[in-house]
């Protein structure tokens, strides 16, 4: 089998692709989902330390995986964007930025609904708290700077660069937070380090997955209103739209 | 090489002196600032003493930030800017000085008037010498990562609250060790550890920071 993999690269021969793949990622992302739902909701039984409130985890656990895997995606695609200078990689930054913010919005909010019945406070300055608090403002400066560049050759290229910035800091911010934690007041309110039940396991995963198709269906999505906005006055998107009447 | 490097910094600070008002504006904004918070919180000493590092860091931290749009912004105007990048010279090279032209005139008066803040607050002789040290280990690193969001809002719409969403995330660390060295040194703890963090993060910062700066310079001129 010997692909080209970079006629892909070209955004023209990338949108046909990307329209084609949405299905095979959205279709089982809703699947997976309604199953765990169903499962981590309704069918599990509820935990006999936390009660019914634990259930939150299996939206709060896969959205806090997602919320970093998709920055450093982000700083993936802008590294090879700078590298090679190829356009579709530094849109598929751009689009997927908005998904890690949400997943990252939603871990803070789902972890504070959790926090409040289980620690008795919606929010502690604990380490990983602050770090994701901190990656959500790591978003908005993202995308806030794309939003105020107009010409977008540049906005994509100061805005990647501003993701690999940011993509060395995480680390360094993870670690130094969770330093002054525990230098300051110690691992006073921490989640019991329990051995997860294999049940609750494996519905976690299946929503981990999830959420996975979930923000890849998206970000294809995103990326091909990206393709069509950047390149509109291209030949083939003019093409594209009299064949569509 | 070396050449370039003074020629760029003599110029930098004479052009800094001669703005006295910016460099004296950064310094009352400091000042006014760590004021604020003894209004607000109320005067109890004991409450202002343990307060007193992590004020007067956030303070300087701000103040910095506030002079950060100035580094660029001129030189992009009247054109310098442009004649740095197309010359031989290596612009990491460039930015460099320009960087520690910035921290001399802003960063280093900051260091300087931190003991006074230091007395107010009431912090120990001690404690407020190694509050000193740690903004004098700290502040350079402001000056080169605030370099790189300067560079990257270089003539844009809202260029300074930009500014302010892009680093003061990626200050985090430095807040964090600089305030605790002072806190840990008042409760009578080692804070080597904390000198070799920040020592650590300004030896990497000298070296990436300035070819990030010169390629966000590159994007934002083109």
């Amino acid at each position: 089998m010997n692909i080209n993999w970079f006629k892909y690269a070209s955004p023209a021969s990338f949108y046909p692709l990307a329209g084609k793949m949405i299905p095979w990622f959205a279709v089982p992302a809703v699947i997976l989902a309604v199953i765990g739902l169903i499962m981590g909701l309704f069918i599990l039984p509820p935990d006999f330390k936390q009660g019914e409130s634990y259930r939150i985890i299996f939206i709060h656990v896969p959205a806090a995986w997602m919320s970093m895997v998709i920055y450093l995606a982000m700083a993936f695609w802008a590294i090879i964007g700078m590298v090679w200078n190829s356009r579709l990689s530094s849109m598929m930054a751009t689009a997927l930025a908005p998904t890690g913010a949400i997943f990252c919005f939603l871990a803070l909010w789902t972890g504070a609904l959790w926090g409040k019945p289980t620690w008795g406070t919606y929010w502690v300055w604990d380490a990983r708290l602050t770090t994701q608090l901190i990656l959500l403002f790591m978003y908005f400066g993202y995308m806030a700077l794309h939003a105020a560049i107009e010409d977008p050759r540049r906005a994509a290229r100061a805005s990647g660069l501003l993701a690999v910035v940011g993509a060395f800091n995480v680390p360094i911010i993870y670690f130094s937070v969770q330093w002054w934690n525990t230098l300051h007041q110690g691992a006073s309110i921490t989640p019991t380090k329990s051995e997860m039940a294999a049940s609750m396991a494996s519905v976690m995963l299946i929503m981990a997955i999830a959420a996975w198709l979930y923000s890849i269906a998206v970000t294809l999505k995103r990326v091909r209103c990206e393709i069509l906005d950047r390149e509109r006055h291209a030949a083939w998107v003019a093409e594209l739209s009299t064949e569509a009447k | 090489m070396l050449a370039i490097f003074h020629t760029i910094l003599a110029r930098e600070l004479t052009l800094g002196l001669r703005r006295k008002a910016d460099v004296l504006m950064t310094l009352f904004f400091c000042v006014i600032v760590a004021s604020m918070f003894p209004l607000a919180v109320g005067p109890e000493p004991a409450l202002l003493k343990t307060m007193g590092a992590g004020i007067i860091w956030v303070a300087a931290l701000l103040a910095s930030l506030l002079s950060l749009e100035r580094l660029f912004s001129a030189d992009y105007i009247d054109g310098t800017l442009e004649q740095m990048i197309i010359s031989r010279h290596p612009l990491a090279l460039i930015v460099f000085a320009k960087v520690v032209a910035h921290w001399l005139t802003t960063g280093l008066p900051l260091v300087l008037i931190s003991p006074l803040l230091a007395l107010q607050y009431g912090l120990e002789v001690q404690d407020g010498l190694v509050l000193v040290a740690t903004l004098l280990i700290g502040t350079p690193i402001l000056s080169l990562l605030g370099a790189v969001g300067a560079a990257l809002t270089l003539g844009l719409r809202g260029g300074g609250v930009l500014i302010s969403l892009l680093v003061l995330p990626l200050f985090v660390p430095v807040l964090i060790f600089g305030a605790a060295a002072v806190d840990d040194a008042a409760a009578g703890l080692v804070i080597e550890g904390h000198f070799s963090l920040l020592g650590a993060m300004l030896v990497s910062a000298l070296i990436l920071t300035p070819w990030a700066v010169a390629s966000a310079l590159r994007i934002s001129i083109e």
